[in-house]
């Protein structure tokens, strides 16, 4: 197997929080791959959405200092799981570009930052860098029997000519992982839609219809659950499922997944590994429902 | 030589900004030049008239006129200098409208670059040689490539004007896209009706051969006198004895072929007659889908032919056709918006083009004429047309307008109402253009008395929900979102040009641009001429067009060529390459190196030297720069005449 993938490793704020089980997954999965990660030292916020809103330049400069710690760790390229993070620090690779802009920012800094850095996120190395049929090989336990929807947010993959990894109407490459893992994929329609995301803070309606028509829909085609690749959608829609039940008079009960969760599962690791246990909305019982199918397929084998 | 120069002022505008009397003080002063003075309108005819007053007052020589561009009025100037007496190549042209007052605004530097140009225009005048073009024969036959509606209306016209027609079709059918639609706007009368008949004349006239299923393989010469190789596919079906039963269709097993007049709703057997009416009526076998011809088994089409047609050995032929002219009518292909993952990039059975609507809409279609959604048959209620897919959007490189989409649309929004009286029908537009004689009163029809829904906006995005499709999108007029349960989407898809437009037009070597849509000779003055002599165009190949534009065409091509055959004789055009044989070393490069085939090798006392056939050259001047002992010179622009230019611009 490939073992000389080895990479900068930027967790991001919500890895340490909210998202705990996302880093927790993603260390486990790569561990398990034989992908090396190298946490960025002294990493700080990439800026996030209120950096970015309030001033270009101060928000860059976050962003900046993380690619600079990654070029002085004798790295070229950096992943990170979350996709919010991901386009900061693309923005301000891209940003950083023009020079008038490169001199304000560093003039903010200590020293100068490199930010040539090429910087991917988890999901893209394992399939452009690692393969999915690599992947596919290393399954030790596959998910027979889950029924599964894709859901990408509208982030991941946009804007297309700055994020450059899959299609931005028609992304596949979780729906691709979950197949090679033995899931049963349905296609999710509204797979690039917003999630609401930071509005859950100032205007928690627009989360609750948004999110909302993602689960309504998502149960519609059959899904048992989602995976996501994000940890702002999936917070709005694990998390606040309760608010959205109650805001919408619905009844759902779907387990929200991030994919490196169900790829370590199916790798073999264990539910702990993963903080399956960190998921508001239980997967117990899909979990259960899942071992006891392949108990049952095995023993007619 | 005495040298006149005439520097025009264009009214204002090259007086504006070029001290025009200032040039022809400075010109007096060149050597050879006697007479010198600014006008107002050189190509007025009193302008006109003080050139030939001029010439005969001052006995001039030769004449330079600083005015325009040469594209503009050399050829007026040429005839006026013939009409004083001189040859007309004695003339010589200074661009400083274009080149100068156009593009700059310091008076001084551009009076001074305009006496620059004069200097250079006067010293090549110098070295100019009366030049007397030659007279050749012509065959008054014509090709035309492509059979639809224009292709069809040039033949006609020019079959009718008493011309010998070559038509060239690629298809098994004359017809085109107009063969395809179901009615026609603004009248929403049928287009086979109209066609037919056209399409029939075709067969049927006597001045007419009609190729179909063929294509350009080569073409050589020039006007006058073109030499073209035609492929003629093989169709694995004998045409002369093929009476177009169709019983080889109805018994054939190979039941899954693609039907592509159809628009591919459905499918067709692998041998075929496209359609009923279609010119010439014969079938063909498409090998891709024919188990004898994949697999050596089947050969039921040989049994049942009555007339014994079938020749599955069939192999291309070509055939060798000369004509004196050439009318291109190859017309348009579909934007391919697969592209477009918001419209579901070809995922959802129920997203279709308006061309395969327009195949379910007509009664010999597919669907027998009712509109059935493809995914399950069944009648739809919500029909949503999508404007604009491959139009006027920069994000997919058709920055243009197709320009008769708007109109079909609201045709289509038509024909649904009155094939499903319960439907209702959405457009979304971005702006209604409807501008040709009562086309708008046809769109206000169907929004008014046909109660079609048009919402100004684009769709962001379309998902199944359940057995609909769910089009989301935005109402710009009234500042919200819209959502629309659908259960058929109709995307009006934009034109391109044919998939093979570009490789044709180096064929005809005929310039096309971005897009591949070929390049009139001017966009207002010659819209049917290209650069080259002899070739013309008619419909959409040259732009996007709906029937009535394409048909005008077709008529202005033929009579063009009508105009052009009107003449015995051609004159060829005497700037073209002229060998010293004294200097020609029979190296042979130039012969490599000509684009055109113009150049030959000849025996010249046991010597093999270069020799230019006249009528063939097109003066590109490729030759002269490549021959290494300057043997070989394009007359009118020799070596020595380029040095003098640039000796005149560089002297200080």
């Amino acid at each position: 197997m490939n073992t000389s993938l080895n990479y900068a490793y930027y967790p991001g704020c919500s890895s340490t929080g909210t998202s705990i089980e996302y880093d927790m997954s993603s260390r486990a999965v790569c561990a398990a791959l034989d992908i090396k990660l190298t946490d960025v030292p002294d990493w700080n916020c990439c800026g996030s959405t209120p950096a970015h809103t309030v001033d270009h330049s101060l928000s860059s400069a976050l962003s900046a200092r993380n690619l600079d710690q990654v070029s002085s760790m004798g790295l070229d390229s950096c992943i990170t799981p979350c996709p919010s993070c991901l386009a900061n620090l693309k923005t301000a690779s891209h940003r950083m570009e023009d020079k008038a802009f490169r001199d304000k920012v560093n003039n903010l800094l200590e020293k100068p930052a490199n930010t040539n850095i090429s910087t991917k996120s988890v999901l893209q190395i394992l399939v452009e860098d690692y393969g999915i049929e690599n992947i596919r090989k290393r399954v030790v336990k596959p998910l027979n029997g889950l029924v599964v929807g894709a859901y990408y947010g509208c982030i991941l993959n946009r804007p297309p000519h700055l994020m450059q990894f899959d299609d931005r109407e028609h992304p596949m490459a979780m729906d691709n992982i979950m197949e090679a893992l033995g899931a049963t994929v349905v296609p999710f329609p509204l797979k690039v839609e917003c999630c609401g995301a930071s509005f859950g803070i100032p205007r928690k309606d627009v989360v609750m219809r948004l999110s909302g028509k993602l689960l309504d829909t998502a149960e519609a085609i059959g899904a048992q659950a989602l995976v996501t690749a994000c940890p702002l959608c999936q917070m709005n829609l694990d998390m606040r499922q309760n608010q959205i039940n109650h805001a919408n008079g619905s009844h759902h009960n779907m387990p929200i997944f991030y994919f490196t969760q169900l790829l370590g599962l199916a790798l073999g690791l264990t539910e702990k590994e993963l903080g399956m246990n960190k998921l508001c909305v239980s997967p117990r019982t899909l979990l259960d429902a899942m071992a006891n199918g392949e108990n049952l397929k095995e023993k007619a084998a | 030589m005495k040298i006149g120069v005439f520097v025009c002022h264009c009214g204002s505008n090259i007086e504006a900004t070029v001290d025009t009397a200032a040039v022809a003080a400075a010109a007096r002063e060149f050597p050879g030049v006697v007479f010198a003075t600014d006008t107002m309108y050189t190509c007025s005819e009193p302008g006109q008239d003080e050139i030939v007053e001029a010439i005969k007052e001052h006995n001039l020589g030769g004449v330079v006129v600083a005015s325009c561009t040469p594209r503009m009025h050399e050829q007026t100037f040429r005839r006026t200098v013939e009409r004083a007496g001189l040859n007309k190549y004695l003339f010589e042209m200074a661009n400083i409208r274009e080149h100068v007052s156009w593009i700059g605004k310091d008076r001084e530097a551009n009076t001074n670059k305009s006496v620059d140009l004069v200097r250079m225009a006067t010293e090549k005048l110098m070295r100019n040689r009366a030049l007397h073009p030659k007279k050749f024969t012509i065959n008054k036959r014509v090709l035309v490539i492509g059979g639809g509606v224009a292709g069809i209306q040039a033949a006609l016209d020019c079959a009718d004007g008493g011309l010998e027609v070559v038509l060239v079709e690629k298809t098994t059918t004359i017809g085109g896209k107009m063969a395809k639609l179901d009615k026609t706007f603004p009248t929403v009368d049928c287009s086979s009706c109209i066609l037919g008949p056209r399409m029939v004349d075709v067969a049927q006239h006597p001045n007419i051969t009609l190729y179909a299923y063929a294509e350009i393989e080569e073409i050589n010469g020039y006007v006058g006198n073109f030499e073209i190789k035609v492929k003629k596919k093989a169709t694995y079906v004998d045409w002369k004895n093929c009476t177009g039963c169709g019983i080889c269709m109805d018994k054939c097993p190979s039941k899954k072929a693609r039907d592509t007049f159809n628009e591919e709703i459905g499918f067709t057997k692998a041998i075929n007659i496209p359609f009923p009416q279609a010119i010439p009526k014969k079938a063909k076998i498409d090998p891709e889908f024919c188990t004898m011809l994949k697999k050596g088994k089947c050969g039921v089409c040989a049994k049942v032919c009555p007339s014994g047609c079938i020749d599955y050995e069939m192999k291309d032929e070509f055939v060798t056709e000369k004509v004196g002219a050439i009318v291109t009518a190859t017309g348009f292909d579909l934007f391919d918006w697969t592209v477009y993952g918001e419209y579901g990039g070809g995922r959802y059975p129920d997203v279709i083009t308006s061309l395969q609507y327009e195949r379910m809409l007509s009664a010999s279609g597919p669907t027998g004429g009712h509109i059935k959604r493809p995914s399950d048959g069944k009648e739809p209620k919500n029909v949503v047309f999508i404007q604009c897919v491959g139009s006027r959007d920069k994000s997919v490189g058709r920055p243009y307008c197709t320009g008769f989409c708007c109109m079909y649309t609201a045709k289509q929004a038509i024909l649904t109402k009155d094939h499903l009286p319960l439907s209702q029908s959405y457009v979304f537009y971005m702006d209604i253009r409807a501008t040709g004689k009562l086309y708008d009163e046809f769109t206000r029809r169907a929004m008014e008395e046909y109660d079609t829904n048009y919402i100004r906006g684009r769709v962001s995005m379309i998902y199944p929900k359940g057995d609909k499709l769910l089009v989301r999108g935005a109402d710009t007029l009234m500042g919200t979102q819209v959502e629309v349960d659908a259960d058929l989407v109709v995307l009006a898809v934009g034109a391109e040009a044919s998939a093979g437009a570009s490789g044709l037009a180096e064929k005809l070597r005929i310039s096309y641009d971005s897009y591949g849509f070929y390049m009139e000779g001017h966009p207002k003055l010659k819209p049917v001429e290209t650069n080259t002599a002899g070739v013309y165009l008619a419909g959409a190949c040259q732009g996007p067009k709906d029937i009535p534009s394409s048909v005008a065409q077709g008529s202005a091509a033929a009579s063009k060529v009508l105009g052009l055959f009107s003449k015995d004789q051609l004159e060829s055009d005497p700037q073209v390459s002229m060998v010293d044989i004294k200097r020609c070393i029979g190296c042979g490069k130039c012969i490599q190196t000509c684009p055109f085939g113009a150049i030959k090798e000849i025996d010249f006392r046991g010597m093999a030297k270069a020799d230019v056939i006249e009528t063939i050259c097109q003066g590109c001047g490729i030759c002269t720069s490549t021959c290494p002992q300057g043997a070989i010179q394009l007359q009118h622009a020799t070596d020595n005449q380029i040095l003098s230019e640039v000796n005149a611009l560089c002297q200080f």
